[in-house]
């Protein structure tokens, strides 16, 4: 690998890799992508991230950087162009806040909603509604187009899955958890996330999407179920 | 100039002795207010709406939550004295990193050392060597998990060590003879009078666990 150049290892579905590409994209970075098949992993993932065994990976200088919203700020860092983060101290802690909660509050909750069943499904898609009413809140407070302001920022990286994926994740579950009704500055934010130049060429496939995570919502709750009869 | 600093805390809590240190670093003069917990104030609900928990660093009126984004807060503002996060971007990135190890190893297995039992709790505690263990293989020969400067990681995770009596007792087992590595980088931090000053008497965390068990009906 040369030094100077960039490689990001990702999987096609991954929203943490798909923060990456946006991230790289907005910034202008040319980059060479290395897909990983996370059902088979290759012994250069299993090098360059042998604690997580996890995409994504950014190698840059021939370092590795893992964890998709450390691997933001290093980006932010390392390339100064259309920052993502805001320049004052305070700002940045509120961004680092709520990008913290997108990923944990509603990500983790829609993730479980969609891997899980009956009564468990039920409490976390109840979650997920929670978080996703806290999200409404602070971008009606904000009052702008994206949650980075004007132009998109490091929290709409982090939760641009709520965009693209949750849709897909209410249709293979049959799950209603983003009421447009309930939610309508959301919805704005979702429409102009999506329509943004380079969001919008920049998405897995959405039949794509529907099968893998079909598949894979039955095997993980299978799975529970197993432990759990065990 | 400084500005008001307020730091909502509580006695016992590991996040909260990470700012304190923090703070104690950079020479930063502020308000300490104590939270009673597990009772909460209406002034933390105000000041932690979305996940009501401490420590709050509230800086000229404005509120910071979550301690290791407050920890990066107070880094960048008093950035002149005894910088914590390194300057280069990649050991930034491996900085952060291993301080969420801490948070989503040592912290959440700490946690069920003291509240489970049977199985869960054994298991916990065998995790919670191997994590340390790991502490140990990246600290290697270093003093400091900055290098030879107190850095981040040291912050984030020397509050853990007073806490180790309490996880001690509950989960009936030693942990400094199997982790000596360890002990030994705390003692170094131990040393620094932002450490010493901030951590919380060990016996004291003791009797606060016994609180939140009692709390949480955890027998």
């Amino acid at each position: 690998m040369q030094s100077q150049r960039v490689w990001l290892l990702g999987f096609w579905a991954s929203p943490f890799v798909q923060r990456v590409k946006w991230a790289l994209k907005l910034k202008g970075v040319e980059y060479e992508y290395i897909e990983e098949d996370l059902f088979d992993k290759s012994s250069l993932l299993l090098k360059l991230n042998p604690v997580q065994k996890l995409v994504p990976v950014l190698v840059h200088n021939r370092k590795p950087i893992s964890e998709s919203i450390l691997i933001l700020e290093y980006i932010d860092e390392v390339w100064k162009q259309n920052p993502l983060l805001p320049h004052d101290p305070y700002e940045r802690a509120q961004a680092r806040f709520w990008a913290k909660f997108a990923e944990e509050k509603v990500r983790e909750s829609t993730w479980d909603a969609l891997c899980s069943r009956g009564e468990e499904r039920e409490k976390a898609v109840k979650s997920s509604i929670e978080a996703l009413e806290k999200f409404e809140e602070e971008l009606k407070l904000k009052g702008t187009k994206f949650f980075g302001g004007e132009t998109i920022g490091f929290v709409d990286l982090v939760a641009g899955f709520i965009s693209y994926q949750l849709p897909v994740f209410e249709e293979v579950g049959s799950m209603k958890i983003l009421d447009s009704s309930k939610f309508p500055a959301t919805f704005d934010w979702i429409y102009n996330f999506l329509n943004h130049p380079v969001i919008k060429d920049d998405l897995p496939a959405k039949d794509l999407m529907f099968d893998y995570y079909a598949k894979r919502s039955k095997e993980i709750s299978d799975e529970k179920d197993s432990c759990r009869n065990a | 100039m400084d500005g008001e600093v307020i730091l909502l805390d509580a006695y016992a809590s590991m996040f909260g002795m990470r700012l304190r240190i923090a703070l104690a670093e950079k020479g930063v003069k502020y308000e300490y207010r104590e939270e009673n917990l597990p009772k909460k104030s209406p002034f933390l609900f105000q000041m932690n709406p979305i996940h009501k928990k401490v420590p709050v660093l509230i800086h000229n009126g404005k509120p910071i939550c979550e301690s290791l984004i407050a920890l990066q807060y107070i880094d960048e503002v008093w950035h002149d004295k005894n910088p914590l996060l390194p300057s280069d971007p990649y050991k930034r990135a491996q900085a952060r990193l291993w301080a969420d190890f801490v948070d989503q190893k040592v912290h959440i297995l700490g946690r069920k050392i003291w509240s489970a039992k049977g199985e869960e709790q054994e298991a916990a505690k065998k995790e919670f060597i191997e994590a340390l263990k790991v502490l140990e293989g990246e600290l290697g020969e270093k003093p400091y998990f900055g290098g030879e400067e107190f850095g981040y990681v040291d912050v984030a995770l020397i509050p853990f060590y007073s806490w180790f009596h309490a996880y001690e007792t509950c989960g009936n087992f030693k942990i400094g003879t199997q982790c000596p590595k360890f002990v030994a980088w705390a003692k170094r931090c131990m040393q620094r009078e932002s450490v010493s000053k901030s951590l919380a008497d060990p016996e004291k965390v003791y009797d606060f666990v016994l609180i939140l068990k009692k709390h949480f009906g955890v027998e």
